[in-house]
């Protein structure tokens, strides 16, 4: 552990008499070289010092965050390009810095149990790719067509609120969501239909098992001639994308209660609708729910697929092409950003809903 | 499969021929094809009726009856929904006829988002491996990149293929590999989720029974892990294939309908080529099938080869 000190303390010093392009040198900025001390010392410190493990992952953390403060200060004053060689030792040594504060993380993690500790880790690691993303795009002056900065991105988000917000309500409450409810609704009714008929179960399954791997995304152009530019042709393809996993999971699920449980519900002299609805359909949740899980991303990706064949001047697919088109690569991001995390939010929507109706299930019972 | 046995035994049926078949797989699929195309059939009679009606008002013709009015539903050029036997015309004329060097040839349009999807395919799952064997074997990982794996895929990916293909275009990337990149990125996921689940399946008393030879983790890996992983592995890789193709087909929209089956199926919308459009897609929808009983028969070699049970 004594070599990691060593080598952070030299690595640090050997950043601070590299050449910093435009910004002179790390002398010159005395706030920058202040950060940067701090975080060295922060760095070396628990090998020092005998600390708790919370403390060294907390200190660690703070000092990676320190000195990407006082590179991203440099990178300000002008060290950009490859001639300002401290940045990027700076920023490799910066990356070991993380590494290490990941390691203790991940041996808090096997210490304790909390949730917050869980989540540190990859929220760490998410805020580093910004941090590092930022660093790079600006440091190399990557030019914005080719892959614009998170700043960047921020800024065409705060300035496009109002047609990102129209996208949003056209591609995702008005095309996706009906999409949605039809889709798996439908997969839903037929999937307990055709329950009852174990011939045509038998004949549906590989049927809906083939057509949920085929590219069905290309029906998009068809049911834009069908049903029109607006939404309505948007929602169908969502409608025949989300349709054939949910039936084979609803298929597949109902299938799931034991010989036992049957046998259980016949001695209560339980109906079919009964054993149907108290036993067979609880049974199958995890099914559906994995269904659900699956078809929320597919729909998000049918809605805006399908706006490439046709749309009106409003929708994120829309906007997503004809910006990608002028090269406004920002609000592209900015665009991808909501979907993104739009997508995130109704996939994690139905993984809570998930978990307070299945609570019973081995994968989600406490140890 | 339980009820499939009982079916069976059920005492009565077992001499009866044709209860067997309808408890087979066989039957019951074929049954459910036909009724489909059925379906179809009449669907076409019921959506094209109006265009067929239309012309005979344009043509002034008030004689026609039901039997030419359903004949001249599956004959239009440019039908809203093309009777099955158009598609099989259209596809015996874009597959057989032409020489599959020609840009007419859906050969080489199926070729050209084949050899994207194969390329993504290889280099996604080469990417889902690597990751998932980084996170067996490195802990900090595990905690850190694997919600991250998870939640990379509730990005539709899909939706920023022509971003991807238009800056690429911009750097001098142009032709396959900007559709490869986006058939990775989506092949990746089921690779790594399955090959850690796989990775990590051997139970505490094989790994202990490893350790007591005092296996190093290098033979752990080879002679353990690794063949424990190839069933997840073959299973994640079915659904990779299906979906490098899909990322490839939706990788060409944005490219300007040059070559590929999203090509033609994009040409095929803006001129109003039904035909053509389903041509396109029963092409992909073959292809994609084809590959999936590759990567199983890949599979069943395999597993065959390795020593365990067809």
């Amino acid at each position: 552990m004594k070599r990691n000190a060593i080598i952070t303390v030299v690595a640090g010093l050997i950043a601070l008499f590299l050449p910093l392009g435009a910004a002179g040198s790390f002398l010159a900025h005395p706030l920058a070289l202040a950060l940067w001390l701090v975080a060295i010392a922060a760095a070396v410190a628990p090998q020092l010092r005998a600390l708790g493990p919370a403390a060294v992952a907390i200190l660690t953390t703070i000092s990676t965050a320190l000195g990407a403060a006082a590179l991203y200060r440099l990178i300000l004053a002008g060290a950009i390009g490859s001639d300002a060689l401290g940045i990027w030792v700076g920023t490799i040594l910066l990356c070991l810095m993380l590494w290490r504060t990941l390691q203790h993380i991940a041996a808090l993690c096997a210490a304790t149990r909390g949730t917050a500790i869980r989540l540190a880790a990859p929220i760490l690691v998410g805020l580093w790719a910004l941090i590092l993303w930022q660093i790079i795009t600006v440091g190399f002056a990557i030019p914005g067509v080719l892959l614009p900065p998170p700043s960047e991105i921020g800024v065409a988000i705060a300035a496009s609120l109002p047609v990102l917000g129209v996208d949003f309500m056209q591609t995702f409450v008005r095309s996706m969501i009906p999409g949605y409810v039809i889709g798996c609704g439908a997969g839903l009714v037929v999937g307990i239909l055709v329950d009852r008929v174990p011939f045509l179960q038998r004949g549906l399954l590989p049927i809906g098992n083939l057509a949920s791997a085929l590219p069905i995304i290309g029906i998009a152009p068809i049911m834009v001639m069908w049903f029109g530019f607006d939404w309505q042709s948007k929602a169908a393809v969502v409608a025949v994308m989300t349709f054939f996993p949910m039936l084979v999971n609803v298929i597949a699920g109902l299938d799931a209660l034991g010989r036992v449980e049957h046998d259980l519900m016949r001695t209560y002299a339980a109906s079919y609708g009964q054993t149907l609805l108290r036993a067979r359909l609880p049974a199958a949740l995890p099914f559906i729910f994995n269904a659900l899980k699956i078809n929320s991303t597919l729909a998000l990706i049918g809605a805006i697929v399908a706006e490439f064949f046709g749309t009106p001047i409003y929708g994120m697919g829309f906007r997503i092409s004809t910006a990608a088109g002028r090269m406004d690569i920002a609000l592209v991001w900015a665009t991808v950003a909501v979907a993104a995390l739009s997508g995130s939010a109704a996939y994690g929507a139905i993984a809570v809903i998930e978990r307070s109706l299945t609570f019973w299930h081995p994968s989600l019972r406490k140890a | 499969m339980a009820t499939m046995m009982l079916e069976i035994a059920r005492p009565g049926t077992r001499h009866n021929p044709f209860a067997r078949l309808a408890a087979g797989r066989i039957l019951p699929v074929l049954v459910v094809s036909l009724a489909l195309l059925a379906i179809w059939y009449v669907a076409t009679i019921g959506l094209n009726a109006r265009g067929a009606l239309d012309q005979y008002e344009r043509d002034e013709r008030n004689d026609w009856t039901i039997a030419e009015l359903i004949a001249d539903t599956m004959r239009q050029e440019r039908p809203l929904l093309p009777a099955p036997h158009q598609i099989l015309v259209e596809l015996d004329k874009s597959v057989l006829q032409i020489a599959p060097t020609s840009r007419r040839s859906l050969v080489y349009h199926g070729w050209v988002t084949l050899s994207a999807a194969f390329v993504g395919f290889a280099m996604g799952t080469l990417l889902g491996i690597v990751l998932a064997i980084a996170i067996v074997h490195v802990p900090a990982l595990e905690h850190a990149l694997m919600p991250w794996i998870i939640a990379s895929q509730t990005i539709p990916i899909l939706a920023i293929a022509p971003m991807i293909i238009v800056v690429l275009g911009s750097v001098g990337l142009v032709g396959l590999l900007p559709k490869a990149i986006i058939s990775a990125y989506l092949c990746f996921f089921p690779v790594a989720i399955g090959m850690v689940k796989g990775l990590t399946s051997p139970d505490p008393l094989q790994l202990d029974l490893i350790r007591t030879y005092s296996a190093t983790e290098g033979q752990l890996f080879r002679k353990l892990r690794f063949p424990a992983a190839i069933a997840f592995l073959f299973a994640s890789l079915k659904v990779a294939i299906a979906l490098a193709i899909v990322g490839a087909i939706v990788g060409e929209l944005p490219t300007g309908a040059q070559a590929g089956l999203g090509a033609r199926m994009l040409s095929g919308s803006y001129y109003g080529q039904t035909v053509q459009i389903w041509a396109a897609l029963i092409v992909a929808a073959i292809v994609s099938g084809l590959s999936i009983a590759a990567v199983g028969l890949a599979e069943r070699v395999t597993m065959r080869a390795m020593g365990s049970a067809p």
